[in-house]
């Protein structure tokens, strides 16, 4: 069984269909996004007022040439029904669908196996989104470089600091013409600070041979386990024949087709200078939702509650929560729906989620408060702010590793004048004693 | 009569407000200590009070004359070239405590307790001997020096123990004494305790009593136990009925011990109490939650702002929603920022902290 690929004139200078891929993964991923993740599937956690795959729409949205987006991930189909429908009326432009994988194929084992359905419509190019990262999303802009460079592949990039580089795929480019030369997933050695950003455009012509034959090569032969470097040449192994005809279709688009695109293709990367932070644990969500706030407040958009004594821009309210005159809200600060926030409270850089409730006097910093959790009168929860640039969601207090962000999980308590810093607290706790650098059971 | 009150140095252990203020002029229920102390001997009849110290007390002199006017009393300052230990400065001021015959008292200068002066005069004067020394009872004797009686004397001491491994009794000195002039002639003028030397001697002789105190006491010489003490200061007036504290009827009051002085403004749903002390010219701003702490004369708490077990020291500015606790002392002039959060700081005067400090420690 072969693909066929449907032959198709260039049309000349005018952009052909595109479709967009959003990777949402699946229930057994994402435990670093707990506690959070055990009450909401990460892709559909609200920062910033709106689920993190809803940014990825609105992106998606601003490409004329994109009608129809696919959700790919192995969550049960009626995890994003809800979302569907809302986003449906939402984004009119655009036909939503979810694509569920019956077991986790790898990024590029979920795409391959769903090649009908994206192929149907002779798209000429497919976005593909991770759904856990946060940034602008300059899509017009890859799909121009593409369509200049007539590109088979373009990658998203951003520069990190050398000392965070090594944390992500990297990323060789020749800096005039754009080009790729030379892609490595999570180096032991630095090799370039100019990383993946986990979007990427690709010509449906290339995308779909390429991972056949990553495939087929892995079929022909074995694969190590880990071949990362000649150090780690030696400990690696062979999968045994079980795990790997298990494993024979777990295909990742960063390990597998990357690193062979930028040997074959014409693959190039567009730099982009805008924000860009991966959500990977919990504490992530605040600077997303520090980010998607402030892009929010650029592009002069009308959620936001406008800027007053008592508000610091950006801060979204939704139309639901409550919150007394005296409360002093912002910077980069969300509450959710039903939520309340009494007088004289302090919220900063914290997200407030739904039916949650702020108790008079209290102040919550660096912070998210979980689904109808409650914070005492006079209380303080606290987190520790990271430098802006900072990749890394925990810090090291007394020499122990600790999380930045207090995180409280679904209905917890925090008792009155009770205090609660650098922890993380799972569902359903009661605080009723100060606690610091824990994570409360 | 007379009295000595054994100052000593500035106070190191009360920094970091004794670097602004010398410990006896430190306010402490809203009055300098060493007014609590004048007040309580000008009450029994004392003319003459000799300050020992070790330092040059120029910033005490202006309070030292005004207090001589208010109370008709004569304030003299006996100044240690070098320090003479605890009993040295009682030689040093001979001259002042012969004056007449009659006995005179010493107080220490860190001590705080009701002062009951007029029993004490009129229990030395009963038993006849030498000295008498006021005592208080202990839970953990073995941390003192204590007392023990002749046997079968309900007041006699026979002989001092320090720090007791086994229990030889409760009692321990209290810091409070009245004795004879002729105690005098048993110190010689070099550093040299009273604790350690004359008063083991004078037990020995057999002329040394006791003298029960009622009610609490407790030595103020830092922080921690400035704030306990006046918890306890603040307990005992509640206990009296004082007018000095603020009515619990007020609504902001909670737990009652709060004293808050008419000058200070409090501003809208604040919660005080218990055991809080507000100077003159503070102000309190709204939604402001303080629990055993004082605030100093001119401080400023802001908004929202949570305080306890702190000491705000004068002209200090605790930011909106700042959180201070655990034995955090503000010098002169500190301001702490909004939403800023102290753990047992130590801040020395003019400073401005802007971030957290989470962990005990001394901001320089």
């Amino acid at each position: 069984m072969s693909l066929q690929i449907p032959l198709r004139e260039r049309s000349n200078g005018v952009a052909g269909a595109t479709k967009a891929v959003i990777l949402v993964g699946g229930a057994s991923r994402g435990t670093r996004f707990r506690p959070l993740s055990l009450d909401v599937p990460k892709p559909l956690f609200d920062v910033a007022g709106h689920p993190i795959i809803w940014h990825c729409l609105t992106a998606i949205e601003k490409v004329p040439s994109i009608q129809e987006v696919y959700l790919i991930g192995y969550y049960e189909e009626s995890v994003f029904r809800d979302f569907i429908k809302d986003a449906s009326t939402q984004f009119p432009n655009l036909t939503i669908k979810y694509l569920r994988e019956y077991q986790a194929l790898g990024t590029a084992g979920g795409l391959y196996h769903f090649r009908d359905a994206i192929l149907k419509g002779r798209p000429e190019h497919i976005f593909v989104l991770n759904s856990d990262v946060c940034c602008s999303f300059p899509l017009n802009e890859m799909l121009k470089l593409a369509q200049e460079k007539d590109a088979e592949a373009v990658i998203l990039g951003t520069r990190v600091s050398e000392e965070a580089a090594t944390n992500f795929g990297c990323i060789v480019s020749d800096a005039h013409t754009r080009r790729v030369l030379h892609y490595v997933e999570k180096p032991e050695s630095y090799i370039s600070n100019l990383i993946n950003c986990g979007v990427y455009l690709f010509s449906t012509d290339a995308i779909f041979p390429s991972i056949r034959t990553a495939i087929k090569r892995r079929t022909d032969r074995p694969r190590l386990a880990s071949y990362r470097s000649s150090e780690n040449l030696a400990s690696s192994f062979m999968l045994d024949d079980e795990a790997e005809s298990e494993k024979n279709e777990v295909i990742r688009l960063e390990q597998d087709i990357l690193s062979d695109m930028a040997d074959n293709k014409q693959f190039f990367v567009y730099e982009t200078k805008d924000f860009w932070r991966q959500i990977k644990t919990a504490g992530s969500a605040i600077p997303a939702n520090a980010l998607y706030l402030q892009k929010a407040m650029q592009n002069g958009s009308q959620e936001l509650a406008p800027p007053s004594a008592n508000i610091i821009p950006p801060v979204y309210i939704h139309p639901t929560a409550h919150v007394h005159p005296t409360a002093k809200l912002g910077p980069n600060v969300s509450i959710g729906p039903r939520a309340t926030v009494d007088a004289g409270a302090r919220v900063k850089e914290s997200i407030v989620l739904e039916d949650a409730e702020i108790k008079h006097d209290a102040c919550v910093l660096y912070s998210i408060i979980g689904w109808s959790s409650r914070v005492g009168a006079w209380a303080r929860v606290e987190g520790t702010p990271t430098p802006v640039t900072s990749h890394n969601t925990s810090i090291v207090k007394n020499g122990v590793k600790v999380q930045a962000i207090t995180i409280l999980g679904k209905e917890c308590a925090v008792g009155d004048e009770v205090r609660v810093q650098n922890c993380v607290c799972l569902p359903f706790k009661e605080l009723k004693r100060d606690v610091a650098n824990e994570v409360i059971m | 009569m007379k009295a000595l009150i054994l100052v000593g140095g500035f106070g190191t252990r009360l920094r970091p407000l004794t670097l602004t203020l010398p410990k006896p002029l430190v306010e402490f229920g809203n009055k300098r200590m060493i007014l609590h102390q004048i007040e309580a001997l000008a009450a029994v009849g004392v003319t003459d009070i000799v300050l020992a110290v070790n330092y040059r007390p120029e910033i005490m002199e202006k309070y030292l004359a005004e207090y001589e006017q208010q109370f008709g009393i004569n304030i003299t300052i006996s100044i240690e070239s070098e320090p003479l230990g605890t009993a040295g400065p009682l030689k040093l001021a001979e001259k002042v405590l012969t004056k007449d015959d009659s006995p005179f008292f010493v107080l220490n200068s860190d001590v705080t307790c009701e002062y009951p002066l007029k029993e004490l005069a009129e229990f030395h004067k009963s038993h006849g001997d030498e000295g008498t020394i006021v005592v208080t009872k202990v839970e953990e004797p073995s941390k003192y020096g204590v007392i023990v009686h002749k046997p079968n004397h309900p007041s006699r001491i026979d002989r001092f123990v320090e720090k007791p491994v086994e229990f030889v009794g409760n009692r321990i000195n209290a810091g409070i004494y009245i004795l004879n002039t002729s105690v005098l002639k048993r110190i010689e003028l070099r550093p040299t305790s009273i604790e350690h030397e004359t008063f083991p001697a004078m037990a020995k002789d057999g002329q040394l009593h006791s003298f029960d105190l009622e009610g609490f006491w407790m030595d103020v010489g830092q922080p921690k136990d400035f704030l306990t003490g006046t918890c306890l200061y603040l307990s005992s007036l509640s206990k009296k009925g004082s007018k000095l504290l603020t009515p619990p009827t007020e609504p902001y009051v909670h737990g009652g011990n709060v004293m808050i002085d008419p000058s200070a403004k409090i501003g809208k749903n604040c919660r005080i109490g218990p055991n809080v002390t507000i100077g003159p010219d503070v102000v309190v701003g709204d939604g402001v939650r303080l629990q055993r702490c004082v605030l100093m004369a001119g401080s400023k708490v802001k908004d929202h702002a949570w305080v306890k077990s702190t000491i705000v020291g004068w002209n200090s500015t605790v930011g909106r929603w700042a959180r201070l606790e655990n034995v955090t002392v503000l010098g002169d002039d500190v301001t702490i920022g909004d939403e800023v959060y102290v753990n047992g700081g130590s801040i020395l005067p003019h400073k401005t902290i802007k971030s957290n400090v989470d962990v005990p420690a001394i901001i320089m």
